[in-house]
């Protein structure tokens, strides 16, 4: 019976292709489930206050304080953003509101591009262009906060311009058309209608942003000196959680390891936190 | 004082135009120095021989080698695994908790960052399942870290394939799989392969979920459980230690022109695709 054979043979996909879109959940689950059994322990036995608000990491002689990198971590982060995000938003605005079809169609891709670029590429531009920039007008050893920051501005650009512009894409013509009618010039239309009818999309776009910055590894140990204190200006080196990690975990062993877990379960809980936020508030809208 | 609206929204209209076209200044400028820095020091050679000391001579033919491997192994069980994900997602169920559930999950995984993936191949692929540093280790680590993106580019490919197509399937008395199979997938084909195109890049630029799960051996990899080091592990080495910066320039020239490629190809698909369609 070839029809009925047929219908087996389509039960059995459907179950095949079930076990395949569970395996992200199950992935998720692994990765949450040994990044926190190596990563508690530490946890118990030192203490979180010791962990998270500790000046002094010294993980082979029993200190595992991660303050300064937790502090570091949301500097760098927040300098990206203040050079990021309105670079971004302006390039979302222009796409959505004021370029033409054929400047749309080059610069789009062009903007994507950019996230293709690895970030060890960018780490080197920064330490052959930016760090060296720094230490000639700014003074100190160019290796700060300030290049750090720079080199994620750069790097969040794509994530903040993508999604800030479907946000903008997504607020209806008519709001537009009526605004115009009203004798409203295009910017005064783009200010004052466009862009708070989307504002919850762009917020989103910068808290997606500030996820990328904050996980970001590579170009920031390039960059960003490493250094174990907080830093007391912009042209002070720094080490960020993720650093952190990718400096010891070649050759770290024991007490130390779990350490270095420590650092990704606290880095692990800022990204789900920066996440259901980004969500939340895109949320919000929909429900208005 | 307030200016006058027309004066002001010429001059905003300016303004955006330049910082639009200074967005896009900075890709030409990265992509520029490296092709003018690194184009004086690459050559066939360079592609196709052995490092020496360190690399600071010779070439990055054991990289090139364990690059292509690593990605063709992440690729091949990244894409079934999420080619079925998108058409369970889309084609065999109707939105429900679970699919929310999967979705979240899915989404979640996209905003880890690669270190954390570094970390946990490290401990469950390195450690636990006794891999080592290796081929193996690090291709399922990259799965992992790919999969999101298939799955999302999968999905809108295949939600764009009209519906009338299905039913005219259905009509004839072929079942879901044979609709799915002979209809739905031909015509999502391209915007599939954009999402691989997508992962394949991403794959390649890939260091910090890489190099600690498959290590940075220089030797040329030839079996699974052989450890390696990739184009783009084999330049933050040269650059950090600062081995050579001529060789540095050199690995970033065939690392971002690989990217580019691979990526406009797939915003060239995708454009015809849509072009296509509309």
């Amino acid at each position: 019976m070839p029809k009925n054979r047929a219908v087996l043979i389509d039960q059995i996909i459907k179950q095949t292709m079930r076990i395949c879109a569970f395996s992200s959940l199950f992935f998720l689950f692994l990765i949450f489930l040994f990044i926190l059994i190596e990563g508690l322990p530490l946890f118990y036995r030192v203490g979180v206050g010791n962990i998270i608000a500790g000046f002094k990491w010294a993980p082979t002689k029993g200190a595992f304080g991660i303050f300064p990198m937790i502090v570091s971590s949301f500097l760098v982060t927040i300098g990206a953003l203040i050079l990021g995000a309105p670079l971004g938003l302006a390039c979302a605005v222009y796409l959505a509101e004021y370029a033409g079809k054929k400047k749309k169609l080059f610069l789009k891709p062009a903007l994507e591009l950019l996230a293709g670029i690895p970030s060890v590429v960018y780490g080197f531009l920064g330490v052959i262009y930016i760090v060296p920039l720094i230490r000639t007008y700014c003074g100190g050893s160019g290796f700060s906060l300030l290049a750090a920051a720079i080199v994620l501005g750069v790097m969040i650009l794509p994530t903040v311009i993508s999604i800030s512009y479907d946000a903008l894409m997504s607020v209806p013509r008519t709001y537009r058309e009526g605004s115009l009618a009203m004798g409203a010039t295009k910017w005064q239309t783009t200010y004052r209608v466009v862009i708070p009818a989307a504002s919850s999309g762009i917020l989103a776009s910068f808290i997606l942003g500030m996820g990328r910055a904050i996980g970001e590894t590579m170009a920031v140990i390039m960059v960003a000196g490493n250094a174990l204190r907080i830093p007391g200006s912009i042209l002070d080196p720094l080490r960020t959680l993720t650093s952190n990690i990718a400096l010891e975990l070649a050759y770290a062993s024991g007490d130390h390891r779990l350490g270095l877990f420590s650092t990704g379960v606290v880095l692990l809980i800022i990204i789900m936190i920066l996440n259901y936020l980004a969500n939340f508030v895109i949320r919000q809208k929909v429900i208005k | 004082m307030r200016l006058p609206p027309r004066f002001v929204n010429t001059l905003v209209a300016l303004l955006l135009d330049l910082v639009a076209l200074g967005t896009v200044g900075i890709l030409v400028v990265i992509v520029c120095v490296i092709v003018v820095k690194g184009i004086a020091y690459i050559d066939l050679n360079f592609l196709f021989t052995y490092p020496e000391d360190m690399g600071r001579h010779g070439g990055v033919f054991p990289s090139l080698i364990g690059t292509i491997f690593l990605v063709a192994l992440s690729i091949c069980f990244a894409t079934p695994l999420g080619l079925g994900t998108a058409i369970y997602l889309t084609e065999y169920t109707k939105e429900t908790m679970m699919t929310k559930t999967i979705r979240f999950g899915v989404e979640s995984l996209a905003g880890i960052p690669s270190i954390l993936y570094g970390l946990f191949g490290f401990i469950f692929f390195v450690i636990k399942l006794k891999m080592g540093w290796s081929l193996i280790s690090g291709a399922l680590t990259l799965t992992i870290m790919i999969l999101p993106t298939i799955i999302r580019t999968s999905e809108e490919a295949i939600k764009a394939v009209p519906r009338s197509l299905r039913i005219v399937s259905h009509s004839l008395g072929a079942t879901l799989w044979e609709t799915t199979l002979k209809v739905v997938l031909p015509c999502a084909a391209p915007g599939i392969l954009t999402g691989i195109m997508l992962s394949i890049g991403r794959a390649v630029g890939e260091t910090a979920a890489v190099i600690f799960t498959m290590g940075s051996s220089l030797r040329l990899p030839t079996s699974l459980f052989d450890s390696g080091r990739t184009l783009a592990v084999h330049f933050y080495i040269l650059a950090r230690e600062g081995i050579s910066m001529e060789k540095a320039y050199a690995t970033a020239l065939v690392l971002v022109v690989s990217i580019l490629a691979v990526n406009i190809l797939a915003y060239y698909i995708m454009h015809k695709v849509i072009a296509k369609y509309s």
